[in-house]
């Protein structure tokens, strides 16, 4: 099962390795890249029920999860294209021309030596071992289908971590997972979901025992190398009452003349108490589909919290969610979402308040720039008889050029008289008192219009970890240069 | 497994009580109109006919009771009952329609020449023209084209107010309409053509002579011309058991005002749209709203800002207060057109929320595509202040009176934007038949 790779072949060895960035996905240029890789499993091109079986024999899973995936096909076959309120171009997605599963192998390797050599060198250029060497507690780095390298540092292990890809976690550990597997997302919740459903494979399965905090944050890394591929892992995180964990998760692909499909769903349960941040930083090619389900559960006293930064792709539709279930529960999204030209980025949060006492709030902030268009897209419940319930939203768009666009459809329920519920958003673009201030001091426009885009930013891009915040800022230098005038 | 059915509504009508008999039968009435207006009545029946009733999934009528909408079991031809009487508390009236046919006409010899407020009935014959123009001109983009048709097709007769340019009229016009009968369908339509520089106040006022199911399907058409300043009012009273629909079209022109504050008390569902043009530099549409909401009553009202020119202003400001198991739907878009640069937009929904089982909905949505523009849009559902509400509670005041008091406080910003005192002083009186009963 451990195939041999085959001598590879660079395919854009125009890329300078030397100027490839530490952090990985954050540079757009970074990723574009990919080798000739030998698949051992193919499912070859097209959904059939027969592409189901296929992923699920190579897998060797379950009579009950073959039967998951099957209705989970015949729901998504069943259900239409949510063209009635989303954008047109998710016509363009032709899914009999999509491959669904590519693995060279099964089983995740343990060790950085193991690990192919293609694939290694994947990986390292985008700074994955160098990333667990800083401060990593964990790390899953998953290219194409399946799971390549996976690596939990010890100490983790030993306070009853579980960090493992689904593969193995539903069959290694059915007794947590099956649990809430599919419980928070359920496959007919969108046609997407039941897509994952069908053919899910990899992603993260993370289970933090009671009480257990985990210091440092676990990385999972996805990373599409072939043409014409979708992917589709799927995320179940389950904090115990009490526990702590950060998650963070970065995702690129090569430039494809084909466009690419990646539809994943992430389940986030946080017990009585526990708190989870899941940090993502999104740069997929920008010709990625990128139709994304995540929503968490968070019981008594729980925190879950979205950051959220969505850079790359050509159409990212991703509206992380918390149902609020517990009382005194929280939830909370942070998004940042940067449009270029070419580029359309709706996003937005859902937040369903069910337990009194319940708090939400919402930052959303978007830049347009060139023919970019951002979207802010929300949804707001407060059902009957709950009280103490609050929800604060705030969304502001930056539009750089004459022919940038934004739009924001926010949707907001609220029944009954002790909850409370306040919704803004503002349009804007750049100062230009502001502007011509730097530039008296000796800015060029161009510097002084990065200041300006970072500083709209800023508070948010404080969040993020310290390495991807530098890196935020840089990525906006980059993309501003030249957007001027 | 087989994929679970579809839902499905039991099989209604699409057409309902008004059927090509019905129309027929209104069409002998209108023989004596102009060729374009039968053939734009044809069109639009024919087009209310092939469209299909609003579904639960169509997005424009997103947390509408769409179960509720009927066509059925109305009367579109009923007859005018005798004794009829039903009083303005905005003065009066220079038109009264009672079910669709003009009964009053009051002239006025103080309005200066040019000025025409006068029924269709006469004014296809002498102004044809304009309202081949103005009538119902503008597209329908907020969800009810069946209910728009429908209107189109049926409306018999409607009122005309025309300013010539630079007229400026001090005293209010005031319109009324009237439904009576146990299911009057009645189409009410005032059309109000302010040229360049005319000013002018008219005043819409919808009532129920009785507590009839009546079927309202209303519209109006406001067209402002260069430098016109116009402010329309309207109130809608209809009875409780009234199911009413209104389609406002607003087209503001070079410097030109609009300022709109529709008073929503009465139907048992109320779906209000809203549409305003800033077609040309230096436009300003204020477009404002009131609703008093209470038993099961259900308020969907429906807005668009587009502006397309450069310079533009809108303003929007919708209240809502909530009592008892009322419903409220507030969905409102700004567009801004690709090259309306400096463009001015607010828009903001307030939901007063008074007791445990009212529900809001807010939709602010906005779609912009120019860049040097200011938009901005707000939606707050709440109960007031707890510490107001002790204040109110620590002086012995009842729950009843309390609800009242913060509803008028909470309305007073926009009634204030009114400069009429007299106005003022009316829509406060009808406010207040609601706290009364």
């Amino acid at each position: 099962m451990n195939p041999i790779p085959e001598p590879d072949t660079l395919s854009s060895p125009e890329v300078d390795e030397a100027a490839s960035n530490p952090v990985a996905g954050i540079d757009q240029s970074v990723g574009d890249f990919k080798y000739d890789v030998k698949y051992d499993f193919d499912a070859g091109t097209g959904l059939t029920e027969n592409t189901v079986r296929y992923i699920s024999s190579v897998k060797k899973e379950a009579s009950w999860l073959l039967d998951f995936r099957l209705n989970a096909l015949k729901t998504f076959l069943a259900k239409p294209m949510p063209t009635h309120w989303a954008t047109k171009d998710l016509e363009n997605i032709h899914f009999d021309k999509i491959r669904y599963y590519l693995a060279q192998g099964q089983k995740p390797k343990r060790t950085w030596d193991e690990v192919p050599d293609d694939i290694k060198r994947t990986f390292e250029r985008l700074g994955i071992p160098e990333q667990e060497r800083k401060y990593l507690a964990g790390v899953e780095a998953q290219f194409d289908s399946e799971a390549a390298y996976s690596n939990v540092k010890e100490a983790v292990t030993k306070q009853g971590v579980i960090f493992v890809n689904s593969t193995e976690a539903l069959r290694e550990h059915p007794e947590i997972f099956r649990k809430f597997f599919g419980k928070v997302i359920p496959t007919g919740d969108n046609k997407f979901s039941a897509l994952n459903s069908a053919v899910f494979s990899g992603g993260s399965f993370i289970y933090v025992p009671p009480g257990v905090k985990v210091s440092h944050p676990l990385q999972a890394y996805f990373r599409i190398n072939a043409e014409n591929f979708g992917q589709f892992e799927r995320t179940l995180i389950i904090a115990d009452e009490g526990a702590e964990l950060t998650y963070m998760e970065g995702c690129t692909a090569p430039k494809f003349s084909t466009s690419t499909l990646h539809s994943a769903v992430v389940e986030l349960v946080a017990l009585k108490g526990a708190k989870i941040q899941y940090i993502t930083v999104q740069n997929w090619a920008p010709n990625v589909y990128n139709l994304v389900t995540k929503r968490g559960v968070a019981h008594e006293e729980a925190e879950i919290k979205w950051i959220d930064c969505n850079i790359g792709s050509r159409l990212t539709m991703k509206y992380p969610g918390v149902v609020l279930k517990g009382r005194k529960a929280r939830g909370e999204v942070i998004s940042i979402a940067l449009a270029n030209d070419g580029q359309h980025q709706d996003t937005g949060a859902k937040m369903i308040h069910a337990a009194d006492e319940t708090t939400s709030n919402v930052v959303s902030k978007s830049i347009s720039v060139g023919q970019g268009r951002a979207t802010y897209r929300g949804q707001i419940h407060i059902p009957k008889h709950l009280k103490g319930c609050k929800n604060n939203t705030e969304c502001d768009a930056l539009l750089i050029n004459t022919n940038s666009r934004t739009d924001t459809y926010p949707a907001i329920t609220v029944r009954g008289d002790r909850n409370y519920v306040q919704h803004e958003a503002s349009v804007s673009k750049v100062n230009e008192d502001m502007i011509f201030y730097m530039q008296q001091r000796g800015l060029t426009e161009g510097q002084a219009m990065s200041l300006a885009v970072n500083g709209f930013i800023n508070d948010l891009a404080r969040q993020f970890p310290m390495e991807y915040s530098v890196e935020l800022k840089r990525l906006i230098d980059l993309e501003m240069e030249g957007s001027v005038g | 497994m087989s994929s679970p059915a579809p839902l499905t509504v039991a099989a209604r009508s699409p057409i309902g009580s008004f059927s090509a008999d019905a129309f027929a039968a209104h069409m002998a009435k209108q023989a004596a109109g102009p060729a374009w207006w039968l053939d734009r009545k044809r069109a639009a029946y024919n087009t209310y006919a092939s469209l299909p009733m609003p579904k639960r999934t169509d997005e424009s009528w997103r947390f509408s009771s769409i179960a509720n909408l009927t066509v059925e079991g109305f009367d579109a031809h009923a007859a005018v009952p005798t004794g009829v009487a039903v009083g303005s508390p905005f003065g009066p009236s220079a038109l009264t329609f009672v079910n669709n046919q003009v009964m009053v006409t009051l002239t006025d010899a103080s309005r200066p020449k040019g000025v025409v407020v006068a029924p269709f009935s006469s004014a296809l014959q002498t102004h044809g023209e304009l309202l081949r123009q103005h009538f119902m001109a503008q597209p329908q983009k907020l969800g009810s084209e069946k209910f728009a048709t429908l209107h189109n097709a049926f409306v018999n007769d409607a009122a005309l107010v025309y300013v010539p340019a630079g007229v400026e009229l001090i005293a209010p016009i005031v319109i009324t309409h009237i439904a009576a009968g146990p299911t009057t369908a009645v189409f009410p339509h005032t059309l109000v053509v302010a040229e360049d520089n005319a000013k002018v106040t008219v005043i819409d006022y919808f009532v129920s002579a009785d507590e009839g199911a009546h079927f309202a399907c209303g519209a109006n058409d406001l067209y402002a011309g260069h430098g016109a300043q116009l402010t329309y009012i309207g109130a809608q009273h209809w009875s409780r058991s009234t199911l009413s629909f209104q389609f406002n079209s607003t087209v503001v022109r070079r410097d030109a005002r609009v300022q709109s504050l529709n008073l929503h008390l009465g139907a048992r569902q109320a779906r209000h749209e809203s549409l305003s043009q800033l077609q040309a530099p230096g436009a300003f549409s204020e477009m404002l709203a009131l609703t008093v909401a209470d038993g099961t009553q259900e308020f969907d009202q429906r807005t668009l800002q587009i502006h397309q020119a450069p310079n533009t202003k809108s303003d929007l400001l919708y209240k809502n207060a909530l009592r008892d198991q009322a419903k409220t739907i507030f969905s409102g878009l700004i567009i801004v057109d690709p090259d309306a640069q400096k463009t001015d937009a607010y828009q903001s929904n307030r939901n007063l929320m008074l007791s445990e089982e009212a529900e809001a909905n807010s939709l602010p949505g906005l779609e912009i595509q120019a860049n040097d523009v200011r938009c901005t849009h707000g939606a707050t559902s709440s109960r007031i202040d707890a510490e107001q509400e002790f204040y109110l509670q620590s002086r012995g005041i009842r729950q009843a009176m309390a609800d009242e008091l913060l509803t008028f406080g909470f309305f007073e910003d926009v009634l204030n934007r009114l400069t009429s005192e007299e106005l003022h002083t009316a829509l406060r009186n009808l406010i207040q038949t609601q706290f009364t009963k």
